[in-house]
């Protein structure tokens, strides 16, 4: 039997097709799917925090954008997938609340999809399929035996990226 | 770095923030049953450490639909504070305030209830926040409310994400109302707060 993996939030897992992972209630946070189609291995991690490098306190290396991802990719190669092959789907970063000042706490989940970009850039992994912004929160649901993202949001109908 | 130990949440410190939220609580509960006409219960506050991992569900669930009024706070205290209830709830407590008991719980929430619930949310706040203002001699200013209607754990993440920034565990005390409709109250001071409420309580 196929077992669905939940990741909490600044959490990370890695699994071997035919199990999945899923993240329940993504809100500004943003879900990091990637995998290897041929090995058969995914991962996902739930970030917080764009950047691990402007924050004292940050021994938690699954909160942040940069620290996260670096570990899904050691924790993936050593789980067999190809570094070469890895490829990303990313979904959340929502802004929950619409606050009139403009405070840079309340725009942290455009800076946390950003962060998740540049960093993916950075490491040649490609981004096949993303949604992300908006405001609402999302449950996504992770296959990396079809390597299929689906996500579910209150009032909108299901997406399958 | 703060006096809070937070690898045990058994010390004379969480007592007092227990008691802070007793008095605060007190007095939101008092304002939310002068604006109801009713009796408001509320239960003993809880102070709660929580790993980010465990964040989501720890109230009503992940995926619960939950209504959140949403508000930081500035001055001498600074964090943000939240009050939260099921959706079923949140338009109870609309109808009671309006005066419409016939009102269906599942219809949606509109212009009229949203802002209802902000005002809600605001009273209930302000009362919190004036009690702790009264008993520590500190100043405190809450911004104006912000409503989000959505899964609990997206709703969570924003002051999870707030402290996050400072911490490694989520800090924060928590109240249950009920009058019918179940409410929380969520008070999570920033850190250097914790610390700043210390010193004006003489500790």
């Amino acid at each position: 039997m196929n077992e669905l993996i939940k990741v909490g939030m600044a959490d990370l897992k890695v699994c071997k097709a035919p199990d999945g992972l899923t993240t329940l209630g993504l809100g500004s946070c943003v879900g990091i799917c990637i995998w290897d189609a041929a090995a058969g291995v995914g991962g996902l991690a739930h970030i917080m925090l764009p950047d691990s490098t402007k924050i004292k306190n940050n021994s938690n290396i699954y909160k942040f954008a940069d620290s996260a991802i670096d570990e899904l990719i050691r924790e993936l190669c050593e789980a067999g997938a190809s570094r070469s092959r890895l490829k990303a789907k990313i979904a959340g970063g929502a802004q929950m609340f619409a606050f009139e000042s403009q405070q840079a706490a309340m725009r942290v989940g455009l800076a946390n999809v950003d962060a998740v970009r540049e960093k993916l850039k950075k490491e040649g992994i490609p981004i096949v399929a993303e949604d992300t912004g908006g405001s609402h929160g999302r449950t996504i649901a992770f296959y990396p035996e079809s390597g299929k993202l689906s996500i579910r949001a209150f009032d909108h109908p299901e997406l399958i990226i | 770095m703060s006096r809070i130990d937070f690898n045990n949440d058994n010390n004379e410190y969480f007592d007092v923030l227990r008691e802070i939220g007793n008095i605060g609580a007190g007095n939101a509960t008092s304002a939310l049953a002068q604006m109801l006409g009713r009796k408001v219960e509320l239960s003993v506050p809880k102070v709660r450490l929580l790993d980010f991992k465990d964040v989501g569900g720890a109230i009503g669930g992940e995926e619960q639909i939950m209504a959140g009024i949403y508000l930081l706070i500035e001055g001498a205290i600074t964090g943000s504070m939240m009050f939260l209830l099921k959706k079923e709830s949140a338009a109870d407590l609309v109808a009671m305030l309006m005066g419409q008991p016939d009102r269906d719980p599942n219809a949606e929430l509109g212009e009229i209830e949203c802002s209802a619930l902000k005002e809600i949310g605001n009273i209930i706040t302000s009362s919190y926040l004036n009690a702790i203002s009264s008993l520590t001699g500190l100043t405190v200013f809450p911004s104006v409310p912000s409503l989000c209607v959505d899964m609990a754990g997206a709703i969570l993440s924003v002051p999870a994400i707030e402290f996050g920034m400072m911490c490694d565990k989520l800090l924060l005390i928590e109240n249950k109302f009920q009058s019918g409709a179940d409410g929380y109250l969520i008070l999570v001071p920033d850190i250097d707060s914790y610390d700043k409420i210390f010193g004006a309580l003489g500790m």
